[in-house]
């Protein structure tokens, strides 16, 4: 079977044909930022790209994708941070991180199709990816900000939410 | 009032950001002695050590699974050090209690335990750096003072770089502790700012940091398949079949130990018996689950069945007092006997799983003289020494290193995967990479207990709570102790502020293995207690939050010094303060309304107030939740801000639909669809506004999600006037859209 990915092609001759992209990539390949959360398509850890749109790779088989082109979390900046990455960091999205390459490969996807995505665009593209550790309102930040950067615009803000009391004092109570 | 950022703040905040985002993609899965780097280097102390080069490491201590612990502490070294921290480099530390003392992730404890320790590994190395300074230049000590990563002679104009001076500085004598004068608050330049996560580079190029991406040489890989019924063990399996497989290296059956596991962390060295599947990829021990037919011996197995379970409890939880009394102060029967008016509710929440993201893995390699693991445990040091005693070797012979793990949020305290991971290891004599699916994953799993609690209230006729009963209703494996998770959590408040209480526990049978999941009891309690309090408002005409503020009760600190006991001053501020955040008493159109939760958990006073709307259909959407909390100091601004916009959204999921049901000793749910964790469109507008103050800080992992579900319940009532006693709220018909 041939693969090919990140623009460099591989010959898996002994690969089981069932095996699922997300399992070659990681154990036949030794690409892992694609990640198992739930193996059933329901968390999207393991999205990467299939042809430049983004899939869940735990179910698709190695027969269903010969020929084709696969891009992983690895390989999407080639040799700097793909903008979605800078915002990521800017906007210092990860918890544990676990699920962030997924996040990212959806994000990136949408972005390089709708660079100026509205709320509900965002929602719609990123549904499908879960995060735990519940680090939603900055993959949407980090959206809007690397959105900023499709459309040419420059990379100025960062918008977070927190703020913190200078003293006790200030609260009345 | 003014607090917080402006448009300028916003901006120089930013750009310290970013830089740090540039220059910290260091971390990672390197250990201290294989920093990155190969210039050479100088150690100062087990947390520091300085590079020809100008590139300081810091050891992290502790294992991060995602509370962000590998930056804070390390912030906490810099900080005393006065280093740079664009020239910091994170490395995860050896597993090795002679050097750094107890290494776990748990209790939101990881930022409180080692405050004061590593300001004075800082401090102390900062001092030799000054010390042998001083001595090459002959100056006074007194004379010389430090900028980021630089150490500088004012009247001389001297100035020469850590790195410059890191030689000489080893030959230094450890200053003792009362030797070095720590910074005051004023003078941080780092702690209290906004620092990207020490992984994030590598976690957004999806570097191989995390446990499951572990691989070593001569690896082979395997799964490892237990009885669904908890408890049962393999009799026979076809294992030649399985052998014959493609891929398939070896199958067996590990006879294990019968009946469901103990949370005995330090304790257990239960091996569940199973039957493992060793192959040269994941996705062949995976498939060649589907051929596998096991005949289990169940005798010993868990028969618990949730409905039943619960069915016992609640009508135990009806009565108002139990079978074991656990406290009685002031004079509750009297309380009650001239009460004005009484108010019961009995509430009820379910068993709930961990599903932290990355299933559970470890890479093992087991001989009959060594052992060494590689796993994301929140216990560690634990691993080693149940390791220890499993195969009978003494301590030295186990190594553990820690790597990041995929979240934790409890799960991972226990380390019976990583036994198993050993016991393969040892039978196949190579090296091997366990990995769990979801589905084991979520059907072995030391689950959040369920509870029940009857609850009564005492009012006077000016709706003042006179007297208070709580009859906790626990689940336990042996009728005597609740299960971990399930008892009573004694506390300050209301417990302790209302003058007449009596509180009771009943125990209700069931052997499903129950252990601490984020905020343990805190967060079944909070429901309960803060949703009652709310209740008892409403039934006697009073603002929730102006009765809450006047059944806090004096001025106090409960022991005083103890950051872990209620205060409720700080309780007040936090209150006011989210409230006045939310305009707390606001008009709001038909179906909407904000609801209030205070709870004071792991050292951190917490209040909330959501916002919801509810429609006819009893779908409710989280609009917005405001926090305010005061953990004292905060440490890295933007990871504390990151676990309380995640505790919010955890808390959401958690209340929603999450719920673990159990037939015939095993567990129904098996994955995500049948599991669900809230997702990006349902996530609210989430507000966290930190009240700073000069007491120590405190952890950020746990404290803020108590309060989640019982200002969502008390939202959900003001918007449509129907009480929600029960967890998940799907069992009550509602739906989070
Ligand atoms: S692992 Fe593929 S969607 Fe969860
Ligand atoms: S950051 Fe942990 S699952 Fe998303």
């Amino acid at each position: 079977m041939q693969l090919s990915v990140n623009g460099k092609a591989h010959e898996l001759n002994d690969a089981d044909p069932d095996m699922p992209l997300l399992w070659a990539l990681r154990d036949l390949l030794g690409l892992v930022g694609a990640k198992y959360g739930c193996g059933v398509a329901q968390c999207g850890a393991c999205t990467v790209w299939l042809d430049g749109a983004p899939v869940r790779s735990c179910q698709l088989p190695l027969a269903a994708i010969s020929g084709r082109e696969v891009t992983t979390i690895e390989g999407l900046g080639g040799d700097a941070l793909h903008p979605v990455q800078e915002a990521w960091i800017a906007h210092d999205v990860a918890q544990c991180g676990y699920c962030q390459a997924g996040q990212i490969m959806s994000a990136a996807a949408l972005l390089q199709r709708n660079p100026n995505p509205s709320s509900e665009d965002i929602e719609g593209a990123m549904a499908g990816n879960i995060c735990r550790c519940g680090t939603y309102s900055r993959i949407v930040a980090a959206i809007n900000t690397a959105s900023k950067q499709f459309q040419g615009l420059s990379f100025y803000e960062v918008g977070q939410e927190a703020t913190v009391s200078a003293s006790d004092g200030e609260v009345s109570v | 009032m003014s607090r917080g950022a402006g448009e300028g703040m916003k901006r120089r905040d930013f750009i310290r950001y970013s830089s740090f985002g540039l220059a910290l993609g260091s971390a990672g899965i390197s250990v201290l002695a294989a920093a990155k780097t190969s210039a050479p280097a100088n150690s100062l102390n087990p947390y520091v050590m300085i590079h020809d080069d100008g590139r300081i490491v810091i050891a992290a201590p502790n294992p991060d699974v995602g509370q962000g612990v590998n930056t804070a502490l390390p912030m906490i070294v810099a900080e005393e050090l006065d280093a740079d921290w664009q020239a910091v480099e994170v490395v995860l530390a050896p597993i090795d209690a002679n050097r750094y003392g107890a290494q776990f992730a748990g209790g939101s404890l990881s930022v409180r335990n080692r405050w004061n320790e590593l300001r004075q590994m800082g401090a102390t190395a900062r001092e030799m750096l000054l010390r042998s300074a001083a001595q090459q230049w002959g100056a006074p000590r007194t004379e010389l003072t430090t900028q980021p990563s630089k150490v500088l002679h004012p009247p001389s104009g001297r100035s020469a770089s850590f790195a410059e001076l890191v030689a000489a500085a080893t030959e230094q004598p450890v200053p003792a502790d009362g030797e070095v004068v720590l910074k005051a608050r004023a003078d941080y330049r780092l702690l209290g700012q906004r620092v990207v996560n020490a992984a994030a580079s590598d976690i957004v190029q999806g570097r191989p940091i995390f446990g499951i991406d572990v691989a070593v040489p001569d690896m082979v890989y395997a799964t490892y398949v237990k009885c669904p019924q908890i408890g049962g063990v393999p009799k026979t399996a076809n294992l030649e079949a399985l052998k014959a497989l493609p891929g398939i290296l070896d199958a067996f059956i590990v006879k294990g130990d019968a009946g469901p596991p103990s949370f005995d962390l330090r304790k257990s060295i239960h091996v569940a018996g199973g039957v493992a599947i060793v192959a040269s990829n994941t996705w062949a021990a995976i498939k060649a689950r589907r051929s596998l037919q096991v005949d289990w011996d169940i005798s010993a197995a868990s028969t618990d069945d949730s409905l039943a379970i619960e069915a016992a409890a609640l009508s135990a939880a009806g009565r108002p007092t139990g079978d074991h009394e656990v406290k009685n102060a002031g004079d509750s029967e009297g309380a009650f006997t001239n009460a004005s008016s009484i108010v019961s509710g009995v509430y009820a929440t379910d068993f709930v799983s961990h599903a932290q993201l990355e299933p559970q893995s470890c890479v093992a390699h087991a001989t009959a003289t060594a052992i060494e693991v590689w796993t994301s445990s929140q216990t560690p040091g634990f691993a080693q020494s149940t390791l220890a005693k499993l195969f009978e070797l003494p301590a030295e012979a186990i190594t553990v290193h820690q790597v990041r793990g995929g979240g934790g949020f409890g799960r991972r305290l226990s380390n019976e995967y990583v036994r198993e991971a050993a016991v393969i290891s040892k039978r196949i004599g190579k090296p091997v990479k366990l990995q769990w699916t979801r589905e084991d994953d979520m059907a072995f799993d030391f689950y959040r207990s369920p509870a029940y609690f009857g609850l009564q209230a005492a009012l006077s006729e000016t709706g003042k709570l006179t007297g208070w009963r709580n009859h906790v209703v626990s689940v336990s494996s042996d009728g005597e102790e609740a299960n971990y998770g399930a008892g009573y959590r004694g506390y300050n408040f209301p417990d302790d502020v209302v003058p007449n209480v009596h509180i009771s526990q009943t125990m209700v049978a069931s052997k499903t293995p129950t252990g601490a999941w984020r905020a343990p009891i805190s967060n079944v309690y909070a429901f309960a207690e803060q949703s009652f309090l709310h209740e008892i408002a409403d039934a006697t005409g009073q603002d929730h939050r102006d009765f809450l503020m006047a059944a806090l009760g004096e001025d106090k600190w409960f022991k005083p010094d103890d950051l872990a006991s209620l205060n409720t001053v700080r309780a007040r501020k936090v209150i006011a303060a989210v409230t006045q955040a939310a305009s707390w008493g606001r008009a709001l159109p038909k179906g909407r309304g904000l609801g209030l939760g205070f709870f004071f958990s792991h050292a951190g006073h917490v209040a909330e107030v959501a916002e919801v709307s509810v429609n006819a259909d009893k779908q409710v959407t989280v609009h917005e939740v405001w926090v305010a909390a005061d953990l004292g100091q905060i440490v890295n601004l933007s990871g504390a801000e990151n676990q309380f916009q995640g505790s919010v959204v955890d808390g959401v999921s958690a209340l929603a639909d999450q719920r673990i049901s159990i037939r015939s000793g095993a567990i129904e749910q098996t994955n995500f669809h049948q599991y669900p964790l809230l997702r990006l469109p349902q996530s609210p507008k989430i507000h966290v506004d930190f009240l700073t103050s000069d007491y120590p800080p405190s952890g950020a992992g746990e404290p803020a999600l108590p309060p989640v579900a019982p200002a969502i319940c008390n939202a959900v009532f003001n918007a449509c006037g129907e009480r929600i006693r029960t967890l998940p709220i799907s069992r009550a018909g509602f739906k989070v859209v």
